[in-house]
């Protein structure tokens, strides 16, 4: 396979194959068609095959992120990737952090951590580049290659959907050829083929700046923690970033000014030039990779169009400042894909898919508010909002309420889809603050082998029962509600007293009496959880005709 | 909504701290008055606390210029 380094990663060409359907007709069908083999688009294909979807993934290229994009994974992704087989790879490769230090000209401002808490098997934040993120995830997904068919460069080219489906044409070198899928996948990034096949805009606010985007190895021993300089002593910038990537790569954000002159800065020497002033004279640095950029925040008025699906950049994007955007689109993932598969075992109708699209905009909406009010706090845009912003800076170091103004991003939160329909009503009667709507919290386990594990790695990919029993009679009782509650595929989850190995249900422990606090648990408290590890109700007692109505509720084949 | 306090709450010193308002712009040029403006803002908006309250603030200030709201986020 040939290959060629950027910097100190080595791209290798995934290899093209011809497709069968140029020997059938030039036609073919699959259940999932996805478009792109970015982070989402994958993380889609390998959700789907452990729920036992097959798909078709094409990608008009054959190598991972050229340049490290999205570098700062946050927890939750973590543990959605965890879910999808990746997780450990990845944290046991990425720079572990939690810490956030906050400069302004050469005085630190504050500090911020991400994750005081302890308990949780993933960490508040790594720094992992895109391209190993991708290479990890196509690595899996050619685990599951029975049920993932992924494609490199074959271009999709055109769009067609009927009622019943979506015919794409798709190029390669050996001539074109059409794909029937059940539905689409549009992940193909933000200069989506997809959505400009179907002529749907793509509206919101370009962010007049233009940035630097420089990695470069470092043999020094710099902290793990995310810096973050506004006007910096050191650079004419008018704010800096690092952060600190595997392999002694750095990553250096400089913010521009909207007048700059792109050619010239992407200059490498020139960056390096900026680089040195950083990181000192005399410390040994070598360039990897550079880009300018500027960036804008913009949605999909719907992410579902006919059988399309929007996920990912292809659906909104965001400036990277709180690192949204990437993590953004693997929750959409998370949230579509246990609901598509529902649709094509048919144990859902269509119509479940309009809550991908109103719970995804929510959160979507939520990472454009405050990638915004990032972005105006970066770049003041009159005089007075400057003497504002410059107003927050220097009130910082003296009173806490400015340097909680101070915006460098706020980072990416788990969204909280409390509100929305679907969710079972809370009746107040459990004290743990984990309410309908919410992402679980992990907790450490014990399970029956005696291994010491988490909570969350018992959660994932299917509905889930999380019940709390006193005693082994208790445990055998949730068994039997559980199967009565004629949910298919239901799993079984019950902290009890003492782990033991148990069928048809998993009985754990709570290694360090976190489980019950962080859900309020005492024998009876019953959770009920979504495959994409949100509550979906939660009651005092175990009934199994609630828990089937709750169900039958959210996947909308009973009425409220 | 918390309604903004449009009565006399100064207590009998309301001359004293408009002329301490006033004193402290002596002398600046505009550009500090400016940024000594923006500072009392943040401050005293911090002591208010109530974004509601705040809200509302802006929005008067904002009607005695002949403008409208203008409270909510602008989007460009
Ligand atoms: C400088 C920078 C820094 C960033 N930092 C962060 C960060 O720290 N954290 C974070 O979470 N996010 C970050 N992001 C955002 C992150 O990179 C994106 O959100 C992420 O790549 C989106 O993934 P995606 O799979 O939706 O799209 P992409 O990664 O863009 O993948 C789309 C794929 O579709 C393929 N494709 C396109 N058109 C077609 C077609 N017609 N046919 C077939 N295939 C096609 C492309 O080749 C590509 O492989 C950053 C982005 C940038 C630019």
């Amino acid at each position: 396979m040939s290959g060629g380094a950027v910097g100190s990663y080595d791209y290798r060409h995934y290899p093209y194959h011809r497709p069968v359907e140029l020997d059938r007709g030039g036609q073919g069908r699959c259940p999932v068609l996805i478009v792109g083999a970015g982070p989402v688009g994958l993380a889609a294909a390998i959700d789907l095959a452990q729920q036992g979807i097959a798909s078709i993934v094409v990608d008009d290229n054959d190598v991972v992120s050229v340049g490290s994009r999205a570098i700062c994974w946050s927890k939750r992704t973590l543990e959605i990737f965890d879910r999808l087989g990746v997780g450990e790879r990845m944290v046991a490769k990425g720079v572990t952090w939690r810490v956030g230090r906050v400069y302004h000209r050469d005085r630190e401002l504050y500090r911020f951590d991400l994750l005081p808490e302890g308990g949780h098997k993933m960490p508040a934040f790594i720094n992992l580049q895109q391209y190993y993120a991708e290479e990890y995830l196509i690595d899996r997904a050619m685990e599951l290659a029975d049920r993932v068919d992924l494609r490199w460069r074959h271009r999709l080219a055109g769009i067609e959907q009927s009622g019943t489906g979506v015919t794409a044409t798709i190029d390669t070198a050996d001539g074109q050829y059409r794909v029937t899928a059940d539905w689409l996948i549009a992940a193909d990034g933000a200069r989506s083929t997809v959505r400009s096949l179907l002529g749907l805009p793509f509206e919101g606010t370009t962010f007049e700046e233009k940035f630097l985007i420089v990695d470069v190895r470092i043999d020094a021993d710099y902290p793990s923690d995310r810096r973050f300089w506004f006007q910096p002593e050191f650079d004419p910038s008018q704010s800096v970033l690092i952060h600190r990537q595997p392999d002694n790569v750095f990553r250096i954000d400089f913010q521009l000014g909207w007048d700059a002159d792109v050619e010239r800065e992407r200059d490498p020497e020139r960056a390096m030039a900026r680089v040195r002033r950083v990181v000192g004279p005399g410390v040994h640095c070598e360039f990897e990779w550079c880009s300018v950029y500027t960036f804008r925040c913009a949605r999909l008025e719907r992410f579902t169009s006919g059988r399309v699906i929007f996920a990912g950049d292809s659906a909104h994007v965001v400036s990277p400042f709180g690192a949204r955007g990437g993590n953004g689109g693997i929750q959409d993932v998370d949230n579509l894909c246990w609901k598509l598969a529902a649709v094509l075992r048919k144990e859902a109708p269509p119509a479940l898919l309009d809550s991908y699209d109103s719970e995804r905009r929510h959160g979507a909406d939520e990472n454009i508010l405050n990638s915004r009010r990032t972005t105006t706090f970066m770049t003041p845009k009159t005089a007075v909002e400057r003497q504002l912003r410059d107003g927050v800076l220097a009130l910082a170091p003296d009173f806490p309420f400015a340097r909680a103004l101070v915006n460098s991003g706020r980072l990416s939160r788990p969204c909280d889809l409390r509100g929305f329909s679907g969710f079972a009503a809370d009746d107040g009667s459990i004290a743990g603050p984990l309410l309908p709507g919410m992402p679980c919290d992990d907790a450490p386990v014990r399970a029956g082998d005696g291994s010491a594990g988490w909570l969350l790695d018992h959660l994932g990919g299917a509905p889930t029962v999380l019940a709390f029993a006193a005693s082994p009679q208790e445990v055998d009782g949730i068994g039997r509600c559980a199967a009565a509650s004629d949910i298919a595929g239901l799993r079984v989850v019950v902290i009890s007293e003492e782990a033991r190995p148990c069928p048809g249900m998993t009985v754990l422990s709570d290694r360090a009496g976190l489980v019950g606090a962080r859900y309020g648990g005492a024998s009876g408290v019953t959770y009920l959880i979504r495959p994409d590890q949100h509550v979906l109700g939660r009651w005092r007692g175990i009934d199994p005709q609630a828990l089937g109505h709750a169900w039958r509720r959210c996947l909308g084949t009973e009425a409220a | 909504m918390n309604a903004l306090q449009r009565t006399d709450g100064f207590r009998g010193r309301g001359d004293e701290v408009y002329e301490r308002l006033v004193a402290a712009h002596r002398g600046l040029s505009d550009e500090q008055s400016g940024a000594l403006n923006a500072r009392l803002v943040l401050l005293l908006a911090n002591q208010v606390g109530d974004a509601d309250v705040v809200t509302a603030a802006i929005a008067a200030a904002r009607a005695s210029l002949g403008l409208a709201d203008g409270a909510a986020p602008r989007e460009e």
